[in-house]
């Protein structure tokens, strides 16, 4: 049976999506209507009872949490694809390092401003401008960190491409495209040079192809 | 059995949620360390030998004779994989599947729990000991928050002993911190103690005694050897 991912349109659920292409693991997707409040309905909270995408099933196995599935499938697939958890404990000490980086200092910034900016309008909800402000400046800093960690190593974790870099894609390319805020990118010349090298790779090209954003 | 100037180092004060969250996982795993202190109340977290080794400025940084690494829940991780056979081994599962329902549960902690959880812990717990005004409209979004979490919380806790199955895991002692302030709080309290499963989870797990040690540690007493 092959891997069913709920959700591709929506940018968590394509973390798992660019996952599983560099991982050679072949899957479905299930449409979920996150407009019409699909997701925080009886049927998918069966599957995911905080009502957040993705939820993924694997034969009779269900697991959520984008990042856990992430760790699970390159694990599980350690021999096949692209390795993405380095090759030593330590070097996978460091991939969880900057997975959990993204997860609490990259994610709620960015986050908070794709509601704002991208998905309050639509919903015919106030923006906060006091969010937005704080939330840029929050990425800014963020961003300055990660200038000088990609000065030193290719990859946020070392010399290779790993989950961590996989983990920024799908919310870094509202940054560069829908939310019109390349500059944060652009002002910085190792993060540029990062963002360019990971978004360019086949698998993250494919899943722009076959999953259009919904915003 | 004397301990030998632990190779193993943690940086921050005890009393931190995250810095707690490592110190459990460490007694968890019987894996020797030395606390070093920052002292943050003078800002050296912000200052430039602490952001050598954690250049967010944030604690705790951890340290062993391979590695320096941060964030919490990646030093737990490590700490698990690296002494994969000390201590408890079922802290993050010995099996594929076991270890994937507590990553499961371990992000349902970072990204549904701890948001709205670490906003009351600072406003209820540490604004008031630095006289930091309270922002009423921060704790009634973050109770609101927290209590729908936690209603996904009993319904699972109903069917399962622990988080992510039969046995404790880190996935239930990432949440110690947190809601160790939290049960302490006369605001907070009512959301745990209020449903029957998250309550009997609560006191099941805050009865380890890794958890008795590291709230040792926050009342400055040094742990026997």
């Amino acid at each position: 049976m092959v891997v069913k991912v709920y959700g591709p349109d929506y940018a968590n659920p394509k973390r798992v999506i660019v996952c599983l292409i560099e991982k050679e693991i072949e899957f479905e997707t299930v449409f979920v209507d996150g407009f019409k409040g699909e997701h925080k309905k009886p049927e998918y909270l069966k599957l995911q009872p905080f009502g957040l995408l993705p939820v993924v099933q694997d034969d009779d196995y269900t697991l959520y949490e984008s990042r856990a599935i992430l760790r699970y499938y390159a694990e599980k697939y350690k021999n096949q694809g692209t390795d993405l958890l380095g090759k030593t404990i330590e070097e996978r000490g460091l991939v969880e390092q900057w997975l959990e980086v993204e997860a609490h200092n990259y994610y709620p910034p960015i986050y908070n401003l794709v509601m704002n900016i991208l998905v309050s309008p639509l919903l015919g909800h106030p923006s906060d401008q006091k969010v937005i402000e704080e939330s840029e400046e929050k990425l800014g800093k963020v961003l300055d960190v990660y200038e000088e960690r990609l000065s030193k190593t290719k990859y946020l974790a070392g010399d290779f491409f790993s989950l961590a870099d996989l983990s920024h894609l799908p919310f870094t390319h509202y940054l560069m495209n829908q939310m019109k805020k390349e500059h944060m990118v652009r002002e910085r010349k190792h993060v540029s040079a990062w963002w360019d090298d990971i978004s360019n790779r086949p698998s993250w090209k494919k899943v722009l192809q076959l999953y259009k954003y919904p915003i | 059995m004397a301990a030998a100037a632990a190779a193993v180092k943690v940086y921050g004060p005890p009393m931190s949620t995250a810095v707690s969250r490592v110190l459990a996982c460490l007694l968890e795993k019987d894996v020797q360390f030395q606390l070093i202190p920052v002292n943050m109340a003078k800002g050296e977290h912000k200052k430039p030998p602490f952001l050598k080794i954690q250049p967010f400025g944030q604690v705790p940084a951890f340290q062993d004779d391979h590695i320096t690494l941060f964030e919490s829940r990646a030093i737990c991780r490590y700490v698990c994989e690296k002494h994969g056979e000390k201590g408890n081994r079922e802290l993050y599962g010995t099996n594929p599947l076991a270890r994937a329902s507590i990553d499961q549960w371990l992000e349902a902690e970072a990204q549904s729990f701890n948001p709205p959880s670490s906003t009351l812990v600072f406003q209820l717990a540490f604004a008031p000991r630095m006289k930091i005004k309270q922002d009423e409209g921060a704790i009634r979004q973050s109770t609101e928050k927290l209590a729908k979490v936690l209603e996904v919380y009993d319904k699972r806790l109903g069917e399962s002993r622990f988080l992510a199955g039969d046995d404790f895991s880190l996935a239930d002692l990432s949440h110690l911190p947190n809601a160790h302030y939290l049960v302490h709080s006369p605001h907070a309290a009512p959301l745990f103690n209020s449903s029957p499963n998250v309550s009997r989870w609560w006191n099941e797990i805050s009865s380890r005694n890794s958890w008795n040690k590291v709230l040792q540690l926050h009342r400055g007493a040094s742990l026997s050897p």
